[in-house]
C-alpha cells in the first residue's frame, strides 16, 4: 500500500447529489476522513481550486502517467445520445463528450468506482423514454454492458465497483474508498450487482422502526400514518439492499423514519417500478413483491395469521400520525 | 481544448473557459476579449438529461420522486415546487404544521446552500496564488484555501450538523419524499422540537463565532452601506469582515452588473404572507409579478419550436442535436419579454431589507451585493427557522389528503437558494401530459433571445477585466460564481 491514494472525480448525467451527500460525512468530517486514510483528491468538479485549463492540466498529468490514478470516481449516468454521439454532455472546455473522457481515463485507473445509481446502472436519468440515452458505467439497467462494456476490468482486475444509491450515503463512499486504499476490497466483497457487500448485504428492513407493525401486518393507509408501508404505500424495504436503518442518515434519519416508503434506490431500474412509486401493486390482495427469501405460501399464511393476531394498540396506531395507544407498562416482577 | 485561444478578428481574442468548476454541474463560457476586457460573452450549459420528458406519461404523484432528482443541491426546493403544483391540481391546502415544516425543510437546504457557496465555492478564489501580494491574502489563504482552509473545514462540519434538521424532519437529504401536497409525512414531537433548536443553536454559534463575529440579529438589522463601511473599519472580526476588506480592495461592487431587473416568486408562505414576498424590482421600484408574463425563447437553445416564445403551459422540450445556431441546452426565459436576475439579492431587495435596498440603489446587482445578500439572508432565515420550530404543534395534524383530478393544470412556484423555481404541470387522463420547469439559473444563465438580448450573466460579464496571459480570468470567475449557479437545474 502506497502512502497516497489518488482520486479523480468526474460528473456527468446526474444531479450532483452524491457529492452533496458526501459532504455530509460526520465523525469525522470528509476532509479529515480522507486525510487520515491518505486519500488525495487530484480534482473534483465541486471542490478543487483548479478551473478550466488548470483542471485539464491535471487530466493531462494523469494521461501522461505522471500522476498515478488509484481510483476514477464517476458520478452521474453516461450519456450516449443523441444518436450515439454522446453530445448531450460535452465536457466543458474540451469539445469532447464526457463518455469518451470516462472511457479513456477508466483504462488508466487502478479502480473505477461508480458513485450513485446513475453512474452504476443509469438511474433516474434513464427513466421514462430515456431522452439522453443514459446508461451506467458497466450496466444498462439490469443488463451488463453500459459505457465501458461487460468485459471491462480496471488495472486492478476488478470490474466497476457500484456504490449504488440515490443518493449514496456519505459513508458508503468513504468506506469503499478507504477499503480500496487499504487494499481490503476484492471481487468477493461485491454482491451480484457489484455493490460493496458491507452495506448491500443488509436490507433496509433491518432496523426499521416500523418492524413491529410489519410483524403484525398493521399497515399505514396514507402517508404520515405510523404503520408498515409495505402493504399499501409501495415500501420495498424488505427487498432493498442497504443498511439505511442501521446506519442512519443526517443524524437520525432514513426514508422509513421520515415517514415515506423505501423505493429501493440502490437497485438497477428502481426508477421504473412499473407502477406509481407510492402504491403497492397487489394480486388478490397480496402484494406482488414479497420480502426477500420469503416463500410465497408462508408469507400468505403468516400474514393472515398475523393480521388475526394484531394487537389493538398496533391496529390503532398504524393508521394515526401519532401514538394513540402506548405499549403497556408491566410490572416486570409479575409473570 | 480548453481556452482555445484564437483570434476572432479586429483585435478580438476568443477564450473558451471550461470545465468551470466550483459551480454545481458543468459550465462553459465563451469570451470575446478586446482591449483587456470582455466584449461579449456566450454562456453554455453543456449537459442535457430531459427530465421534463421523463416526467411525461407518469402518475402525477411520481413527480415527487423524479423532480427532486433534477438536482442534488436544490433537491427539496424541487420537491416543494412539485408538491405545490400537485396541491393546486387537487385544490388542496397543506396543514398548518405541514406548511411550517416544509418551510423549515426548504430553509435548511437554502441556508446550507448559501453557506456552502460562500465557504467552498466562492471564497477559495481569493486564496489563489495570483492574489499573494494583497494585504488580506494570508488570512484568505489560511481560512479558505480549497480543501484545507480552516473556515471551510469548520463550515463543512456545521453544514453537516445543520442538515440534521432534515434527518429529523425529512428522513434524509438530498432526495426526500417528506414534502407532500397536503403537508409532510413526518410529525415532529416536542422532543424533536428541542432537538431541532439544539441543532440550529449549534449552527448559529459557528456563524456568530467564525463568520460574523456578531449576533445574527445584528447582521439581519444592517440598514445601510455606511454600516458596512464601519464594520470593515472596526469589526467585529470574522470572515464577513475579511470579505468586506477583499471586496473593497478589489472593488467587487463594480464588477458583474447585469440589468438590475430582479424577480422573486416568493419564499416561505405563511398565513400572514410569505417571509420574502413575490414581486419584481426594476429601476428602484418594486412591483407585482404576474406568471402569465413568462415565456421561454428557443432561438439560441438547441431546442425545436424556435418560431416564437412559449408560456410554459404551451412549452416543449424537444432537443435538436443538429441545431448549429443554438449554443446551449438552456432555454431563454423572459418576463414581459425581458431577462431578469433572480436569487437572494432579488428576494431581499424585493422584500425591502434596508441594507440590500441601499446597495442596489448604489451600484445595482454585482459580485459584492449578491454575496452580501446571501449572507444577510442566511442570518435572517436562521432566525425565522428558530421561530418556526417553536410554532410547530405536535398534537395538530400534519398531512392533509386529497384526490388527484383526471385532468387539470397548475404551476408550483417557489424560491430555491438560487432564486425563482417553477414547475408547470398539466394532467390529462390521470397522467402527466406536460411538465415544464424553469429553474433559477435558467433565468440567470439564459442565452440570447430572438432579439439578440443576452441573458443576465452574459450581460454581467461584459467589461470584466482580463489581464494578459490569464487563461481563466479571475474577474470572470468572481462574476460567474457570484450568481451561485446550479447547472444541473438550469437545463434539467
Amino acid at each position: 500500500m502506497s502512502a497516497q491514494f489518488n482520486i479523480l472525480w468526474l460528473q456527468s448525467g446526474g444531479c450532483g447529489g452524491c457529492t452533496m451527500s458526501l459532504l455530509c460525512a460526520e465523525g469525522p468530517d470528509l476532509i479529515t476522513t480522507f486525510d487520515s486514510a491518505g486519500i488525495r483528491m487530484l480534482w473534483h468538479p465541486g471542490l478543487s481550486e483548479e478551473t478550466g485549463s488548470e483542471a485539464l492540466a491535471v487530466f493531462e498529468r494523469v494521461r501522461s502517467g505522471e500522476l498515478r490514478l488509484d481510483a476514477l470516481c464517476v458520478e452521474g449516468s453516461l450519456l450516449r445520445g443523441p444518436n450515439g454521439t454522446g453530445r448531450f454532455h460535452v465536457l466543458a472546455g474540451t469539445g469532447r463528450p464526457t463518455i469518451e473522457w470516462v472511457r479513456e481515463l477508466s483504462a488508466l485507473a487502478e479502480h473505477v468506482v461508480a458513485v450513485g445509481t446513475c453512474a452504476a446502472y443509469g438511474g433516474v436519468t434513464a427513466a421514462g423514454n430515456n431522452p439522453a440515452d443514459a446508461c451506467g458505467l458497466q450496466y444498462d439497467g439490469r443488463r451488463e454492458g453500459g459505457a465501458l462494456g461487460a468485459q471491462f476490468r480496471s488495472r486492478s482486475g476488478l470490474p466497476v465497483i457500484n456504490v449504488a444509491g440515490c443518493p449514496t450515503h456519505p459513508n458508503w463512499v468513504t468506506e469503499t474508498l478507504m477499503l480500496l486504499a487499504a487494499g481490503l476490497l476484492g471481487a468477493q466483497d461485491l454482491d451480484a450487482y457489484r455493490r460493496p457487500r458491507f452495506y448491500a448485504d443488509h436490507l433496509v428492513h433491518h432496523g426499521c422502526p416500523r418492524n413491529e407493525y410489519y410483524e403484525f401486518k398493521a399497515s399505514a393507509e396514507k402517508l404520515s400514518d405510523l404503520g408498515c408501508m409495505m402493504e399499501h404505500l409501495g415500501c420495498l424495504g424488505t427487498q432493498a439492499h442497504a443498511d439505511c436503518n442501521t446506519r442512519s442518515w443526517n443524524g437520525e434519519g432514513s426514508c422509513t423514519r421520515g415517514g415515506y416508503a423505501c423505493i429501493n434506490c440502490t437497485a438497477p431500474e428502481f426508477e421504473e417500478p412499473g407502477h406509481a412509486f407510492l402504491d403497492t401493486p397487489k394480486v388478490a390482495g397480496i402484494p406482488v413483491g414479497l420480502p426477500t427469501d420469503m416463500p410465497k405460501a408462508w408469507f400468505i399464511a403468516l400474514s393472515s395469521l398475523a393480521k388475526a393476531a394484531t394487537p389493538e394498540r398496533l391496529r390503532r396506531n398504524a393508521v394515526s400520525d401519532h401514538l394513540v395507544v402506548p405499549p403497556t407498562v408491566r410490572d416486570i416482577k409479575r409473570r | 481544448m480548453s481556452e482555445a485561444q484564437g483570434s476572432a478578428g479586429d483585435g478580438v481574442t476568443r477564450l473558451i473557459v471550461g470545465p468551470f468548476n466550483r459551480v454545481e454541474g458543468d459550465l462553459e463560457v465563451r469570451l470575446d476579449i478586446a482591449n483587456g476586457a470582455v466584449a461579449q460573452a456566450h454562456v453554455s450549459s453543456p449537459l442535457f438529461r430531459g427530465f421534463e420528458r421523463i416526467l411525461e406519461g407518469r402518475d402525477p404523484m411520481d413527480a415527487l420522486v423524479i423532480a427532486p432528482r433534477i438536482c442534488g443541491i436544490c433537491s427539496v426546493s424541487q420537491s416543494q415546487a412539485a408538491a405545490l403544483a400537485l396541491a393546486g391540481l387537487q385544490g388542496l391546502e397543506p396543514t398548518r404544521n405541514g406548511r411550517i415544516a416544509t418551510n423549515l425543510i426548504v430553509a435548511t437546504e437554502n441556508v446550507a446552500d448559501h453557506l456552502t457557496h460562500f465557504h467552498l465555492f466562492f471564497m477559495p478564489d481569493f486564496a489563489r496564488a495570483a492574489y499573494a501580494g494583497r494585504p488580506w491574502f494570508a488570512k484568505a489563504e489560511a481560512h479558505f484555501k480549497a480543501g484545507r482552509g480552516t473556515s471551510a473545514r469548520r463550515l463543512l462540519e456545521a453544514r453537516a450538523t445543520l442538515l440534521h434538521v432534515l434527518g429529523l424532519l425529512a428522513g434524509r437529504w438530498p432526495h426526500t419524499l417528506a414534502i407532500q401536497p397536503g403537508g409532510v409525512t413526518k410529525r415532529a414531537e416536542s422532543r424533536d422540537k428541542v432537538r431541532l433548536l439544539a441543532t440550529l443553536g449549534a449552527v448559529r454559534a459557528v456563524l456568530e463565532d467564525q463568520l460574523f463575529g456578531a449576533k445574527l440579529e445584528q447582521v439581519a438589522a444592517l440598514a445601510g452601506r455606511a454600516e458596512l463601511d464601519a464594520w470593515r473599519a472596526r469589526g467585529p472580526d470574522g470572515d464577513f469582515r475579511l470579505f468586506l476588506e477583499i471586496a473593497a480592495d478589489l472593488d467587487l461592487a463594480h464588477q458583474g452588473r447585469a440589468y438590475d431587473r430582479f424577480l422573486s416568486y416568493g419564499a416561505y408562505p405563511a398565513q400572514e404572507g410569505a417571509l420574502y414576498p413575490a414581486g419584481v424590482h426594476v429601476a428602484g421600484e418594486t412591483g407585482v409579478f404576474d406568471p402569465a408574463d413568462i415565456a421561454e425563447d428557443h432561438t439560441f437553445s438547441r431546442m425545436e419550436e424556435r418560431a416564437h416564445p412559449h408560456h410554459p403551459f404551451q412549452g416543449s422540450t424537444v432537443p435538436d442535436g443538429a441545431d448549429e445556431t443554438g449554443y446551449t441546452w438552456c432555454k431563454a426565459p423572459r418576463l414581459s419579454g425581458l431577462p431578469f436576475e433572480t436569487g437572494a439579492l432579488a428576494r431581499q431587495v424585493i422584500e425591502g431589507q434596508p441594507l440590500i435596498r441601499d446597495l442596489v440603489a448604489w451600484a445595482g446587482g454585482n459580485v459584492f451585493s449578491r454575496v452580501i445578500a446571501r449572507l444577510v439572508e442566511s442570518a435572517r432565515t436562521l432566525i425565522a427557522m428558530e421561530a418556526w420550530v417553536r410554532a410547530l404543534e405536535p398534537e395538530g395534524s400534519w398531512c392533509a389528503q386529497g384526490q388527484m383530478p383526471v385532468r387539470g393544470r397548475f404551476a408550483g412556484l417557489t424560491e430555491a437558494a438560487r432564486g425563482a423555481l417553477g414547475h408547470w404541470v398539466e394532467v390529462e387522463g390521470g397522467k402527466i401530459s406536460r411538465y415544464q420547469i424553469i429553474a433559477p439559473t435558467t433565468w440567470n444563465f439564459s442565452p440570447r433571445d430572438a432579439a439578440g438580448v443576452p441573458g443576465p450573466l452574459e450581460a454581467a460579464l461584459v467589461g470584466a477585466i482580463v489581464h494578459r496571459d490569464e487563461p481563466t480570468p479571475l474577474s470572470v470567475q468572481h462574476i460567474v460564481r457570484s450568481f451561485d449557479p446550479c447547472m444541473v437545474c438550469t437545463v434539467h
